[in-house]
């Protein structure tokens, strides 16, 4: 019975121990909680007032009165043209992008060829090449051809420069499909071509869609290339509208603010809609690793 | 009868692979060239003239902007900037998502929420960050110096990102924001994609929970740590979106990193030729670096 007391007691102990670990991880984990929130919080609340209500008033007070013309304003001032430009420029880069990498990928992953290997490597050695390196070559022919501040001028170096990675992951998708698949398509007289739109391409959907997220967001985001190949305010996208209105009105924080609010707004949403998806999406980067 | 068999079916089949191979990889490569392998080699042609980028005139100047550059204090500044980039974000960025990710593991469903808040911060892109922590972090209404007004009773300033030690380690602050949530998820897969027989095998030996983490779980993430740090050695080297739009490498060339000296040099002041130097400066020190850690970790492949 000493025994059993014995391990009662410390039966005990490591609960409280337990306990107290998971009062301080909880803690610890609220910090966090508070240090990711603040900004989100100053970014919101403060987008509600007026230019000199900021420091009047205190940052971290509720708007009085809570002041909803920054946005009017900002939607009214080229945000929408700024917005439907990116949209536009990331799904003709997308649509491009995808169509040529699973056309990469299928010889890659499922014909037998000398170069094969080869090709391969080259492909995925490209992933690690950064873009700032092929910024200036880039802008001298974009000159060349004529392409300079114009959307069109984004598309090439989005598409190409999405493709090394989507190539590396499709091809390893489509290698575990089965080689069943294409050889009953064969008998049933599909040629090579048939056989990638009839069988290859819609059974890779869910590595296309994962891609489709991935590239969607950075392409979405991406700052380098547009704001080197851009210039006129009214040919820009989204992410350069922060700095457009910045220069516009350099004193209106607030305003400033409205701007950013919006531009967080549809990731944010699109999180909530499909999470894990999003998130999963977001992640095929790791691979670059 | 095989195909084998038969050389000249076998040649015929051998070319129709050939040529429907092409055919699909043409688009690709043809994209690669242009716009990645092609630029590359044109950087290292660009490097060795004096240019402005517009006018059509160029001239020869040979290996005079390596020279320059080898003795450029402000590049060999840059770079030691994106080394202490580097080191920090490997020191702060995983063992703080490794952090979280365990709590979000051993807590299970309940915490979800946490989860979802953590994440937040990587769905904002590098640009809107760097504008919000520019507000964020002034010294009239920014979220710091108002906290230290608050606390202290009277208007103070706290200037993080307007004097020269404080910026830099301030946007590696940022940066820890921006990029932890990253590897939280990263680090909740690899939890994820350890067997559940592992877990039970554990708690029937009679392990508690925090002891399975500590002593199965973490070392079992082992390869995935290694590919994480390869991620954030590279992606600190290269860095550019937040900086430019935040700093600007200023004040004073305390924040300045490679890409962003590149930037400055080839798009504000258009010396395009030196920019080209810096540009393919930054290639090889890259590439050796990579090289350098793959090497000395053998990181494992783990598909």
């Amino acid at each position: 019975m000493v025994n059993s007391n014995m391990s009662d007691a410390d039966y005990r102990k490591s609960k409280i121990k337990s306990r107290v670990a998971w009062g301080v991880a909880i803690f610890f984990a609220c910090i966090w909680l508070l240090l990711t929130l603040t900004p989100f919080f100053f970014m919101i609340i403060n987008s509600f007032r007026k230019q000199f209500d900021m420091l009047q008033q205190g940052v971290f007070h509720l708007p009085d009165p809570w002041y909803f013309k920054n946005y009017t304003n900002v939607v009214t001032h080229g945000f929408f043209g700024y917005f439907m430009r990116s949209v536009l420029v990331v799904a003709v880069s997308l649509v491009l992008m995808l169509i040529i990498s699973a056309f990469a990928a299928y010889p890659l992953a499922r014909m037998n060829f000398k170069l094969n290997p080869i090709i391969y490597a080259l492909i995925v050695a490209m992933m690690s090449v950064p873009m700032h390196v092929t910024l200036i070559p880039i802008f001298k022919l974009t000159t060349a051809v004529g392409l300079y501040d114009t959307l069109r001028s984004l598309i090439g170096p989005y598409v190409a420069f999405a493709l090394p990675m989507s190539v590396f992951i499709l091809t390893a998708f489509m290698k575990t499909i089965p080689k069943e698949v294409e050889e009953s398509a064969e008998i049933d007289g599909c040629n090579r071509y048939q056989n990638f739109f009839k069988m290859i391409l819609p059974l890779s959907k869910s590595g296309l869609s994962t891609l489709a997220i991935y590239n969607g967001v950075s392409m979405w985001n991406e700052f380098a290339f547009a704001n080197t190949l851009l210039i006129t305010p009214e040919r820009k996208t989204l992410p350069l509208a922060l700095g457009q209105f910045k220069g516009e009105h350099s004193l209106d924080i607030p305003i400033i603010l409205a701007v950013l609010t919006l531009s967080v707004l549809p990731m944010i949403t699109l999180f909530i809609i499909f999470q894990d998806k999003l998130v999963k999406g977001m992640m095929a980067g790791a691979v670059k690793g | 009868m095989k195909n084998g068999n038969n050389p000249g079916l076998a040649q015929a089949r051998a070319k129709s692979i050939a040529k429907a191979a092409t055919v699909f990889l043409l688009p690709a490569l043809l994209l690669i060239t242009i716009y990645i392998i092609y630029p590359v080699i044109d950087t290292f042609v660009i490097s060795g003239y004096k240019w402005n980028g517009i006018s059509s005139d160029r001239i020869f100047v040979g290996m005079e902007n390596w020279v320059s550059l080898i003795h450029d204090e402000m590049f060999w500044k840059s770079f030691k900037h994106n080394l202490i980039v580097m080191v920090f974000s490997i020191l702060l960025q995983i063992p703080l998502g490794m952090l979280l990710a365990t709590f979000l593991d051993a807590g299970g469903k309940k915490f979800n929420i946490f989860k979802i808040i953590w994440f937040l911060p990587y769905l904002m892109s590098s640009v809107a960050i760097a504008f919000l922590f520019v507000y964020a972090l002034a010294t009239n209404g920014g979220i710091v110096s108002s906290l230290a007004t608050i606390i202290h009773g009277k208007k103070t300033t706290i200037d993080l990102l307007g004097t020269a030690p404080n910026a830099l380690y301030t946007v590696i602050g940022v940066m820890a924001w921006q990029f932890t949530p990253f590897y939280m998820v990263y680090f909740i897969a690899g939890y994820g994609n350890i067997d559940t027989s592992i877990y039970e095998a554990a708690i029937i030996d009679g392990a508690t929970r925090w002891q399975y983490i500590k002593r199965i779980a973490i070392p079992l993430l082992g390869p995935i740590f290694k590919t994480a740090c390869t991620m954030s050695l590279i992606g600190s080297l290269k860095y550019f979106d937040m900086i430019w739009n935040m700093t600007q490498g200023g004040p004073a060339g305390s924040t300045e990193l490679m890409a962003t000296y590149m930037y400055k040099l080839s798009f504000q002041q258009f010396n395009m030729g030196y920019g080209s130097a810096v540009a393919a400066g930054m290639f090889l020190l890259i590439t050796a670096i990579a090289l350098i850690f793959n090497k000395a970790f053998k990181v494992k492949e783990e598909y």
